[in-house]
């Protein structure tokens, strides 16, 4: 037993909260049997008194989540760092906004953050019990057992060897096997936490988790209510899940695309969206909650399509599951670049997957055969055929997303070495541009047919107009943007013209829909809003990734006088470009200048650049900027900026930088040279063009001048030039050097060798420590607008889908 | 059969051969010798970086040529070439993976994924090596 006595401990917190989390854990479990047995008790009165414990052991674990959240972030506030969680995740130095994001740093915060959305959602379901008709309880059961398995991810406890969770309240000396640790005054050494990694650092990372984690959580409720309808055979809780579900997919999309603006504000590869696993999992299960609406849409109106229901309903959470098993156990790897370090709890990862994957499958099929559908089949000119067809195809572009981000699960499993193809983005693109154009179609036209058939000659007259529209602004689109995008040939370049026809279709059929057959009223708005957002950002993808342009194509190495090597193939323009200090620099549409640094009271390194587009003579600043890495390791990480118009960003980030603190070691070369003579540096020529005696008329009595007019010319063909002297008092000479810091060169002018001949010596000396440079890559994004104002919109209509839908629902 | 159940069937069909059509344009990680067999065909390196050769990478020259040497677990060695700036941390990085083909006698690298100590997330493992720093 250790019986060290620590100094300026706090342990309190730490007893306080370990006592929180072992109590959210049996408070949810005991809610979980209570709301079972409420659920399940055929006797009213039985019933009452098992719902009345249930309710209190929920709210009893709502609030230990919840203390247990302002335990953590007092820890983390007051930087009490012989907790590990506080060392590993913060530092004093933090701004104070971002201290929230310590909390989804790790593993610990992040459960906790979504056991914190379940109770909130749990509670709410509490207080509006009445209309959520006779499966709450069922729904309840379901929601506080998922409380349940997160309890067990943040308890830490030992269970015959085993380590079950792991506790945000450690103590760093009980985790670590640091010499120092063992000292009773060891906190007097730890000054600092190793801080919040600088690419979390960012006002998205302090609301994206949330409310992705909103969106993850609110999963869960349309389950519940498919898991109990299995339960008790009864299918009548659509209604009542469907509003759930319109938020949770609102709320989930939002999340992911807040996750996409960061990748753009803060990511430097310089886009939004790289289908990396991690953003992967969290899309798919998305589109299957999409599928899902619509299936359960089907059922309500037609009767059919239960079975997918069931399916889609239930996939759509245990794909949450799956992508937390992908994100926290490590798997991925060596294929993303971002996902939880494994923290050795793989085993329970993979148990709180497969307790609910198993069961819920099993379920499923006892009851397929309760799950009857009508006689009747659906015809090909009703609603609920092509919606079924939409949902369908969703669901399966889902399947094959997931698929092929499992990669990595299936080399571990069957120990293969399978690796991503050379292009990964274009392998989802190619199928995706597919899926995004019968979407496309099929949400615009779907909206005209009507359930259980449609007569030819009312689409062909509801959908003139649109259509028509459609067809001039698509026209207008295809000759003033266009696709620039070449690479992948013609049947993919054709591929994204159709799909612009389609997401324009989508968002010019829904407004018509929504003004001449829905009457222009809001209430009845929810899903034509929803479907013009999607068609917006469909439309933005297209437009903005098919024309990306790179701006700062670097020309380097085209010049006639490059020498061609096997390694460096000429003719191949590069994506950086360098910037010198004060050095205008052509870059395509713009010039460019590097003005200078400034640092804020964080360190960050700002670097101000001023774009002058040639045409216009507009100027503007951007300041991409650096901040040096933490938690032990070296270099920066790279913050980009971009200058939005509201057609297009113009995104820069650099990608190195060089100071010229270096010492300068190197020396003057001597040449000689005659007027007219040229001598050649490491990047080009230099020539000497003329002798000036004496030019400046105001020198000071008694003294000589010679001056020298250099012409440099660079391998690029640049020119630059130079004007080193010297100046003559009696016998004292002064030599006055000249540099073309583009060229990292300085000049002197030694001495006259022959006056006679005319030859004289000039220095010159090549270094690479004269000047700051830094490289560059800028890209233009055109209309990026249009994408975040479409997520904005389909959000909105996912909300007020979501408000029609509670709003008509009677309290029984 | 429902026209439904047709077009499911149909449907299906489609995501399969979709999948398949994927695997043929997987690849695989190689080993430097294996690489090397199979020239010009696009590999995953898994490598580290050979300390004994200097990096070359002089941005005012070109920002956009990195050369530098790399080992793997078998102990064989091959220079890389990067057309592009070079990665942060680069030199400090345990592991790398690197895709791309392998040219005649070097591998033209087209993206480098870093394997750091702690990038993005933090390494108890990397964090237990590091007390030397804070004991005093």
């Amino acid at each position: 037993m250790n019986t060290t006595k620590f100094l300026d401990e706090h342990l309190f917190p730490g007893q306080i909260g370990y006592f929180l989390t072992i109590l959210s854990l049996v408070a949810s479990l005991v809610a979980t049997y209570s709301f079972a047995k409420a659920f399940f008790s055929k006797e009213i009165s039985l019933q009452a008194q098992w719902e009345k414990l249930a309710k209190i052991a929920f709210i009893i674990e709502s609030v230990a989540v919840v203390s247990c959240f302002v335990v953590l972030f007092y820890v983390i506030y007051n930087h009490l760092f012989e907790y590990k969680y506080a060392y590993m995740h913060s530092d004093k130095n933090l701004p104070y906004q971002y201290l929230l994001s310590c909390f989804w740093e790790g593993q610990e915060g992040s459960f906790l953050l979504w056991s914190f959305w379940h109770c909130v959602l749990g509670l709410i379901l509490i207080a509006t019990k009445k209309k959520w008709g006779a499966s709450v309880n069922g729904v309840m059961m379901v929601l506080s057992f998922v409380q349940f398995c997160l309890a067990t991810m943040i308890v830490g406890l030992f269970i015959f060897d085993m380590k079950l969770g792991s506790n945000p309240f450690i103590l760093l000396r009980e985790e670590m096997s640091w010499p120092i640790l063992s000292r009773p005054d060891y906190l007097q050494l730890i000054k600092d936490g190793t801080g919040l990694n600088t690419l979390l650092q960012n006002y998205w990372m302090v609301i994206h988790p949330p409310v992705l984690f909103l969106g993850f959580a609110s999963t869960t409720i349309p389950f519940g209510f498919a898991v109990a309808g299995l339960l008790k055979k009864k299918h009548d809780w659509m209604d009542n899940s469907l509003p759930w579900a319109t938020f949770s997919a609102g709320i989930l999309g939002l999340g992911i695309m807040m996750g996409a603006a960061w990748a753009y504000e803060s990511l430097t590869f310089g886009g939004y969206w790289a289908w990396d696993p991690v953003e992967n999992a969290s899309l798919v299960p998305w589109l299957t909650l999409v599928s899902a609406i619509h299936a359960c849409i089907i059922y309500r109106k037609t009767g059919s399509s239960l079975k997918l229901v069931y399916l889609f309903f239930g996939i759509s959470f245990l794909l949450v599951l799956y992508s937390t098993f992908l994100t926290r156990s490590g798997i991925l790897g060596d294929t993303s670049v971002h996902a939880f370090t494994d923290l050795g709890m793989n085993a329970q990862l993979l148990s709180f997957l497969l307790i609910f994957v198993i069961p819920y499958f099993v379920l499923f099929f006892a009851r397929f055969k309760h799950m009857a559908e009508p006689q009747k089949e659906e015809a090909i000119d009703s609603r609920e055929f092509w919606m079924l067809i939409g949902s369908l195809i969703l669901f399966l572009s889902a399947v094959v997303i997931i698929s092929i981000t499992s990669i990595p699960v299936f080399n571990k499993i069957f120990g293969t070495k399978i690796a991503p193809p050379e292009d990964a983005a274009f392998a989802h693109n190619q199928v995706q541009v597919f899926v995004a154009i019968i979407i496309g179609l099929l949400t615009a036209t779907g909206q005209y047919l009507k359930y259980k058939g449609t007569t030819k000659a009312f689409l062909v007259q509801k959908l003139k107009m649109p259509l028509l529209v459609t067809i001039i602004i698509t026209a207008v689109v295809y000759i003033f943007v266009g696709v620039a995008f070449k690479e992948k040939g013609i049947g993919f370049e054709g591929a994204i013209y159709v799909a612009m026809f389609a997401a324009i279709y989508t968002i010019v059929a829904n407004i018509f829909f929504w003004m001449t057959m829905q009457k222009a009223k809001l209430k009845s708005a929810g899903s034509s809003i929803g479907h013009i957002g999607f068609g917006m950002v469909l439309l933005g993808i297209l437009i903005s990734s098919s024309n990306k342009t790179v701006l700062s194509w670097n020309t380097t190495g085209i010049s006639p006088l490059r020498v061609e090597s096997g390694k460096s193939p000429i003719g191949n323009p590069r994506e950086n470009i360098t910037l010198f200090e004060g050095i205008d620099t052509d870059m395509g549409k713009f010039m460019v200048t590097y003005v200078r640094d400034t640092f804020d009271n964080l360190d960050k390194r700002f670097f101000e650049l001023k774009f002058k587009e040639k045409k216009t003579q507009a100027e503007f600043f951007l300041y991409p900027d650096v901040l040096k890495n933490n938690k032990g390791m070296e270099g920066f990480s790279a913050n980009p900026s971009s200058k939005h118009y509201w057609n297009k960003d113009i995104f820069v980030y650099v990608t190195s930088f060089q100071d010229n603190s270096k010492e300068d070691t190197t020396s003057f070369k001597p040449h000689q040279m005659a007027l007219g003579d040229s001598i050649f540096y490491s990047n080009g020529y230099i020539k000497l063009e003329k002798v000036l005696v004496n030019p400046n008329v105001n020198r000071p009595a008694g003294t000589n001048e010679l001056i020298l007019q250099l012409a440099v010319t660079s391998k690029e063909g640049l020119k630059y030039t130079a004007s080193p002297g010297i100046v003559l008092e009696g016998m004292n000479i002064q030599s006055n050097v000249d540099t073309v810091k583009a060229q990292n060169i300085v000049l002197s002018f030694n001495k006259v060798i022959d006056q006679e001949k005319g030859t004289l010596e000039i220095g010159v000396k090549e270094s690479s420590a004269l000047t700051n440079l830094i490289t560059l890559k800028a890209y233009e994004f055109p209309f990026i607008n249009l994408l975040w104002l479409g997520v904005i919109i389909m959000t909105f209509g996912f909300g007020v889908a979501t408000w029609s839908r509670v709003s008509k629902l009677k309290e029984k | 059969m429902k026209k439904t159940h047709i077009a499911l069937l149909v449907l299906i069909a489609a995501a399969i051969v979709v999948l398949i059509s994927y695997t043929g344009d997987l690849s695989s990680y190689e080993t430097i010798a294996s690489a090397k067999q199979k020239e010009g065909k696009f590999v995953n390196l898994i490598v580290k970086m050979d300390k004994s050769v200097p990096v070359q990478y002089d941005p005012v020259k070109d920002p956009n040529l990195l050369q530098f040497n790399v080992q793997d677990s078998l102990g064989n060695k091959i220079s890389v070439v990067y057309h592009n700036t070079m990665p942060t941390d680069m030199e400090k990085s345990e592991r790398l993976v690197l895709k791309g083909k392998v040219q005649g006698d070097y591998f033209e690298c087209s993206a480098i994924v870093m394997k750091c100590p702690s990038k993005y997330k933090d390494n108890p493992n990397a964090m237990k090596d590091q007390p030397v720093t804070l004991s005093n």
